[in-house]
C-alpha cells in the first residue's frame, strides 16, 4: 500500500508541490476515469434486468429484487420495506392496481392489505442477470455470430501471416529488379483506404461469387502492407549467412523459408497476429456490406443490427457488447506491452 | 500446463508442418525449372494478387466506374455517362444554400466531414500532446499509464459506439449524473449541436492512446540534459515547452496531424453506431454517404457512389502526399524521428 | 564570490549509498577537479552542487549562503555536460542568449556578452550555424560559451574532454587553464583521466566509493598521498606497491629482497606495504631490488621495464634513455630511500 501510496504522490518539486505535479494527479486521475469508467460501466449495466436498465437515476450496481416464498401463492412475491402509519414492516406484493398495492405479511399470508406505493422501497441485493448472456446464444443468433467472428479472425491471422512473410521473405532476402517498385506499389495500397474502393471492390467479390459468405470478408483484408513491412524489417536482421550455409547444405528456397527464416521471424509474427487478430476482429465497414444475411453476420455486423432494431433489447445488447469486448480486453490485459511497443517502433510507417 | 501448450503448439503446427512437406517436392521442382525468379515470384504471389485483385484493381475500375449510370453492378454492364456524376454531384444553384444543390446530402456530408476533420484533429492533437507530455515525466509505472490510455484503442468501433450511445441515452448515467447535481439533463443524441459534439468527443476518446503514444516516443527521443541544461538557465516551464520540447517534437508532431487528418475525413465506424447519421443529417459524413447511396439506400446509385469515393480520395491523396513529403523533408533535415 | 562549501553531502538512491558524506571547502578563484574511478560518486556530487538533484543530507553552501533547497536556477552556477547539451535547432547564438532572456536581461547587453565570450573562446565565425554543423571541439567552446555569458557564481563541468580526441584534448586542457586564469573565476572540474587532474588543478580531489580519499594540490598528492588508493591512482605508469615486513635492515619482502629506508624513520611492528615510483628506480648493480626483465617498452627519450622480482612481484621501471635490456635477463635497481612511501596495514601513510 505504501508503494502504492509513494507512487501516488511522487512528485517533481521534492518535498513540495509544484504546480505540474497538480496538472499530472488530475489529469491521470480523469484519464484513468474517463477511459475505464465507461467499460466498467457497460459490463455492470449488462448484468441488469430490462426493468432496472429502464430505473433513471441508474443504480451503480446491478440489483435484483428479493423475493419470497409465500404459502397460498405459486410463484415467489418480491419483498418490500412499507412505512406509514402502522410503523415498518416487511410485506410481500401479491398484484399492484394504480397506485394502490395489495400486499401480505409473509408470517400472516391471509390478510392482505392495501398500501400506497409512495410509502414503500423494494428490498434489493446486488444480483447478476445471468440470463442477459445465456439468452442470446440460447435462443438466438449470438452463437453463430460468434463463430463467425472467431473463422474469420483465426482464418484471415493463419493467411496474414503466411502471405505477408512470404512477401517480405522475397522482399528482404532477394535481390532483384523491381524490388523498389514492389515496395512502392506496397507503400501506394497503404494509401489506399477502403472507403476509396467500395463500390468496385464490391462488384469484384459479387463477380467471384463470395458476397454474403466469410471468405468475400476475409480475402481482400489478408494482404496488409503493414505486415510486410514490419515483418520485412525484422527479417533485415537476420543475417545472409544462415542462407548461404543453408543453400550450400542443399536446401531449396521454399525449406530456407519454412524452416530459417520463418523461424527466427518468431517475435514479429507474434506481434503481427496480434494484430491482425485485432483489426479482424474489430472490422465493421467491409462486413458490413458484404454480408446482408443474418446466419452469416459477424458479432460487429450483429451487434449492429441488434442496436438498430426499432425495440432495442438493451439488456442483451449490452451482455452482448460485452462478449464483443472480451477476446480484446485479453489480449490488452496480457499481450499490451507487444502492441505498444510495436506501435511505438512502427507508428509512423 | 507448460506440457499442455507444447501439446497444443504440436497440435496446431502438425497440419502446417504436413502441408509445407507436401509442398517441398513441387517447390523444388518448381525452383530448378523456374531459378530464383521462379521463387521470388512464388513468395510475392499470393500477396501481391490480393493487393492487385483487391485494391490496385478496384481503384482502377473505380475511376472508370464514376463515368457510368445505370442499375447494374458490374462495370462491363453499366452506361457511359462521362462526367455526368460528378456534374450532379457538384452543381448547386447557389452555393451559399446548400439546399439547392442536387445532391444536397453530399454537399451535407461534405460540410460535415469538414467541420468534423477541423474540431476533431485540433483537439486530439491538443489533448493528444498534453498526455504525452504527462506520460513524459519519469513516473514510475509509465507502462501502466501507457497501457490505460491505449485501452479504447483495441475496442471495436462498433463497441465504442454502443458504450457511448448507452451512456448518453436520455435516460443513461451522464444525463443521471447531471440532475444528480442539480442541473438539467441533455438529450444528447437527438439534439444537433450536441450529438455532433458526440460524435467528435468519442471518437477522440477511441483514438487519443494511439496519438499519444507517437508523441511520447518523439518526446522520448529529446535529450534529457536538454531539459537540465535549460533548468541550470533557469528556464520557467512555459518557456522550456515552447522554445525547446516543441520545436524539437514538431517533425514528429507533423506527422502525427497529417495521420489524424487522413483518419477523420473517413470518419464513419463509431459515429454510424453512435447516431447512425442523425438527427437527421446532423452528423451524416463523407463515409456513410458513400455507403448509403452505394449499399444502403433504396435509391442505389453505384455510379454516384464512385464519384463521391473518388472525390473523397482526392482530399486523401493530397493530405498523403504531405505526409510523404514531411517524411522526406525530415530526413534531409537529419530530422529526430 | 564563489565560495563552495560541502558539509556532510550524502546521497543514496534507495537502498544503495552513493555519497557517503563529503566535507569539502572550495576557495574563491581556485580550480578543484573531482577526480576518482567511475561509479565513484563525482559526477553526482557535481550535481548536488549544481542543485540538479537533492542531497538525501548534508548542506550545500555557496558565498555563506545555504543553497541546499535552493533550485539549480537560483544558485547562480552554470554548467557544461559532458554531452555539451546544445540545442539542436537553435543557432549557436542563440544557444548563448537562451539563459540570458531567461532573466529579462535587455538585448544590448546579451550582445555584447555574446560578443565578449565569442571573442575569448574564438567561435565569432560560428555563431550563426547550427551545433549539428559544428565540430566536436566547436561544439564545446560553444558550451564553454554559454556558461560564460551567464557570469556565474562557479563554473561547473562534467568530464569535459572525454568526448574529445585525444590530440584535441590536450589542446583544451590548455586553454581551459587559460581561461580558468583569464576569468579567475571558481571552476569545479570533474574527470576520470587523472592527467587532466593533474595538469589543471589548483586542488584536486580524489573520490572514490562515496568517500573523499585526499584533497591537496597535484604535487602533494603526488608527492605525499595519503593512502594506498591515491598513491596507485595519481602517478602514470602507476607506483609500485609491494607488501613486506619491516626488519632490521629495512622492509623485507616476499623472496627475500632487502630493502633500506630512509634514516629516521620509526617502522611499526608487523605487515607494511612499500610504495615506489617507477621513475624513481636507477640500474645499480649494487641495488637492492633483483628483478628478471619480462618486457621493455622502448619509447625513444625512456624506457619502461616490466620486470618480476624474486618473490613473484610486479616491478615497473621507468629509465632514461634507452638502456640495453634483454627480455629475460636479471637487472638490478637501486632507488633513493627518500623517495620511499610507506604504509601501513590498514593501506595508510607512514611518516
Amino acid at each position: 500500500m505504501s508503494r502504492a501510496a509513494a507512487f501516488l504522490t511522487r512528485r517533481r518539486g521534492g518535498a513540495g508541490w509544484h504546480w505540474t505535479d497538480v496538472v499530472t494527479f488530475l489529469w491521470l486521475g480523469a484519464g484513468l476515469v474517463i477511459i475505464f469508467g465507461p467499460a466498467l460501466w457497460l459490463v455492470l449495466s449488462s448484468f441488469k434486468s430490462p426493468a432496472q436498465l429502464s430505473e433513471f437515476p441508474p443504480t451503480l450496481l446491478p440489483y435484483e429484487a428479493r423475493t419470497v416464498e409465500v404459502p397460498g401463492y405459486d410463484r415467489p412475491l418480491p419483498l418490500y420495506i412499507v412505512t406509514d402509519e402502522g410503523g415498518t414492516r416487511t410485506l410481500a406484493e401479491v398484484r399492484r392496481v394504480g397506485t394502490v398495492a395489495q400486499m401480505v405479511d409473509p408470517e400472516a399470508p391471509d390478510e392482505v392489505q392495501r398500501i400506497d406505493i409512495a410509502n414503500r422501497t423494494p428490498v434489493r441485493a446486488v444480483g447478476f442477470s445471468w440470463s442477459n448472456y445465456l439468452d442470446p446464444f440460447l435462443r438466438f443468433d449470438f452463437l453463430n455470430y460468434t463463430r463467425n467472428s472467431v473463422f474469420v479472425t483465426g482464418m484471415a491471422t493463419l493467411i496474414t501471416l503466411l502471405t505477408n512473410s512470404m512477401a517480405a521473405f522475397a522482399l528482404s532476402k532477394y535481390e532483384f529488379r523491381g524490388r523498389g517498385a514492389v515496395l512502392v506499389l506496397i507503400v501506394a495500397t497503404l494509401m489506399i483506404p477502403l472507403s476509396v474502393i467500395l463500390v468496385p471492390l464490391y462488384s469484384i467479390i459479387a463477380g467471384v461469387g463470395l458476397v454474403n459468405t466469410l471468405w468475400g470478408v476475409i480475402l481482400p483484408t489478408v494482404a496488409t502492407p503493414t505486415g510486410v513491412f514490419l515483418l520485412r524489417q525484422y527479417m533485415l536482421t537476420i543475417p545472409d549467412e544462415l542462407l548461404e550455409a543453408a543453400r550450400m547444405d542443399h536446401a531449396s528456397e521454399w525449406q530456407i523459408y519454412w524452416r530459417i527464416v520463418l523461424p527466427l521471424t518468431a517475435p514479429a509474427l507474434a506481434v503481427l497476429a496480434i494484430f491482425s487478430v485485432v483489426w479482424r476482429w474489430n472490422d465493421f465497414l467491409w462486413p458490413l456490406i458484404v454480408l446482408s444475411r443474418q446466419e452469416v453476420y459477424t458479432l460487429q455486423v450483429g451487434l449492429n443490427a441488434y442496436a438498430g432494431e426499432l425495440n432495442v433489447q438493451w439488456h442483451y445488447l449490452l451482455a452482448m457488447t460485452v462478449i464483443t469486448m472480451v477476446p480484446v480486453v485479453l489480449v490488452f490485459v496480457f499481450l499490451q506491452r507487444f502492441i505498444t511497443a510495436g506501435i511505438a517502433g512502427t507508428g509512423l510507417k | 500446463m507448460a506440457a499442455l501448450k507444447q501439446w497444443a503448439g504440436a497440435a496446431v503446427a502438425a497440419p502446417l508442418e504436413w502441408i509445407a512437406r507436401a509442398l517441398d517436392a513441387p517447390l523444388r521442382l518448381w525452383q530448378r525449372v523456374a531459378g530464383r525468379g521462379g521463387m521470388i515470384a512464388f513468395f510475392l504471389a499470393p500477396n501481391m494478387a490480393i493487393f492487385g485483385i483487391f485494391v490496385l484493381l478496384p481503384l482502377v475500375i473505380n475511376v472508370a466506374y464514376s463515368t457510368t449510370t445505370g442499375g447494374a453492378l458490374f462495370l462491363s454492364e453499366r452506361r457511359f455517362v462521362g462526367l455526368d456524376q460528378y456534374r450532379r454531384l457538384l452543381t448547386c444553384d447557389d452555393y451559399s444554400d446548400l439546399l439547392t444543390c442536387q445532391e444536397d446530402q453530399f454537399w451535407t456530408a461534405l460540410t460535415n466531414t469538414g467541420t468534423f476533420v477541423v474540431l476533431q484533429v485540433s483537439l486530439l492533437i491538443a489533448i493528444a500532446t498534453a498526455t504525452a507530455l504527462i506520460l513524459n515525466r519519469s513516473l514510475r509505472a509509465r507502462g501502466f499509464w501507457r497501457a490505460v490510455f491505449f485501452f479504447p484503442v483495441l475496442l471495436s468501433p462498433v463497441v465504442v459506439g454502443l458504450i457511448w450511445r448507452w451512456i448518453l441515452d436520455r435516460n443513461g448515467v451522464l444525463n443521471a449524473a447531471l440532475a444528480g447535481m442539480g442541473l438539467d439533463p441533455v438529450n444528447w443524441l437527438l439534439e444537433r449541436n450536441w450529438a455532433f459534439a458526440a460524435a467528435i468527443g468519442v471518437t477522440i476518446w477511441a483514438h487519443l492512446g494511439f496519438y499519444a503514444l507517437i508523441l511520447l516516443a518523439g518526446l522520448q527521443a529529446i535529450p534529457r540534459d536538454l531539459y537540465e541544461a535549460a533548468e541550470m538557465d533557469g528556464t520557467p516551464p512555459a518557456r522550456v515547452f515552447w522554445r525547446i520540447t516543441l520545436p524539437l517534437l514538431m517533425p514528429n508532431m507533423l506527422v502525427v496531424i497529417v495521420l489524424a487528418l487522413i483518419r477523420a475525413v473517413q470518419v464513419f465506424d463509431e459515429a454510424f453506431v453512435l447516431t447512425g447519421g442523425g438527427p437527421g443529417t446532423a452528423t451524416l459524413f463523407l463515409t456513410q454517404y458513400i455507403y448509403e447511396v452505394g449499399f444502403a439506400s433504396l435509391l442505389k446509385n453505384p455510379g454516384l457512389a464512385s464519384a463521391a469515393s473518388i472525390l473523397m480520395g482526392s482530399i486523401l491523396i493530397v493530405l498523403t502526399l504531405a505526409q510523404l513529403g514531411l517524411g522526406r523533408w525530415n530526413e534531409r533535415r537529419g530530422g529526430k524521428k | 564570490m564563489g565560495r563552495i562549501v560541502l558539509h556532510d553531502i550524502r546521497k543514496a538512491y534507495g537502498a544503495v549509498e552513493v555519497l557517503k558524506g563529503i566535507d569539502l571547502a572550495i576557495d574563491e578563484g581556485e580550480l578543484v577537479v573531482f577526480v576518482g574511478p567511475s561509479g565513484c560518486g563525482k559526477s553526482t556530487l557535481l550535481r548536488m552542487i549544481a542543485g540538479l538533484d537533492r542531497p538525501t543530507s548534508g548542506r550545500v553552501e555557496i558565498d555563506g549562503a545555504d543553497v541546499t533547497a535552493r533550485s539549480a536556477a537560483d544558485r547562480g552556477l552554470a554548467m557544461v555536460f559532458q554531452s555539451y547539451a546544445l540545442y539542436p535547432h537553435m543557432s549557436v547564438r542563440q544557444n548563448l542568449a537562451f539563459g540570458l532572456q531567461n532573466t529579462r536581461m535587455p538585448r544590448a547587453e546579451i550582445d555584447e556578452r555574446i560578443a565578449e565570450a565569442a571573442r575569448m573562446l574564438e567561435i565569432e565565425p560560428l555563431l550563426e550555424r547550427r551545433p549539428g554543423q559544428l565540430s566536436g571541439g566547436q561544439r564545446q567552446r560553444v558550451a564553454i560559451g554559454r556558461a560564460i555569458v551567464r557570469r556565474p557564481t562557479a563554473f561547473l563541468l562534467d568530464e569535459p574532454l572525454s568526448n574529445l580526441d585525444a590530440e584535441l584534448r590536450v589542446s583544451m586542457r590548455a586553454e581551459l587553464s587559460g581561461l580558468h586564469a583569464r576569468l579567475g573565476a571558481t571552476m569545479i572540474h570533474v574527470t576520470h583521466d587523472q592527467v587532466e587532474a593533474m595538469t589543471m588543478a589548483d586542488r584536486i580531489v580524489v573520490l572514490r566509493a562515496g568517500i573523499v580519499e585526499q584533497v591537496d594540490t597535484p604535487l602533494a598528492l603526488y608527492n605525499r598521498p595519503a593512502n594506498l588508493f591515491v598513491a596507485g591512482f595519481i602517478g602514470a605508469p602507476g607506483m609500485n606497491l609491494w607488501p613486506g615486513t619491516a626488519g632490521p635492515g629495512g622492509v623485507e619482502l616476499a623472496g627475500g629482497a632487502v630493502l633500506p629506508v630512509a634514516a629516521g624513520v620509526a617502522l611499526p611492528a608487523g605487515g607494511v606495504t612499500l610504495g615506489l615510483r617507477p621513475q624513481h628506480l636507477r640500474l645499480d648493480p649494487a641495488g637492492p631490488l633483483a628483478a628478471k626483465v619480462t618486457l621493455v617498452e622502448a619509447l625513444g627519450a625512456e624506457s619502461v621495464i616490466h620486470a618480476a622480482l624474486a618473490g613473484g612481484q610486479r616491478l615497473l621501471a621507468v629509465l632514461p634513455g634507452q638502456p640495453q635490456l634483454a627480455r629475460g635477463s636479471t637487472v638490478t635497481l637501486g632507488y633513493d630511500p627518500a623517495a620511499l612511501h610507506l604504509f601501513d596495514g590498514a593501506g595508510q601513510r607512514l611518516g
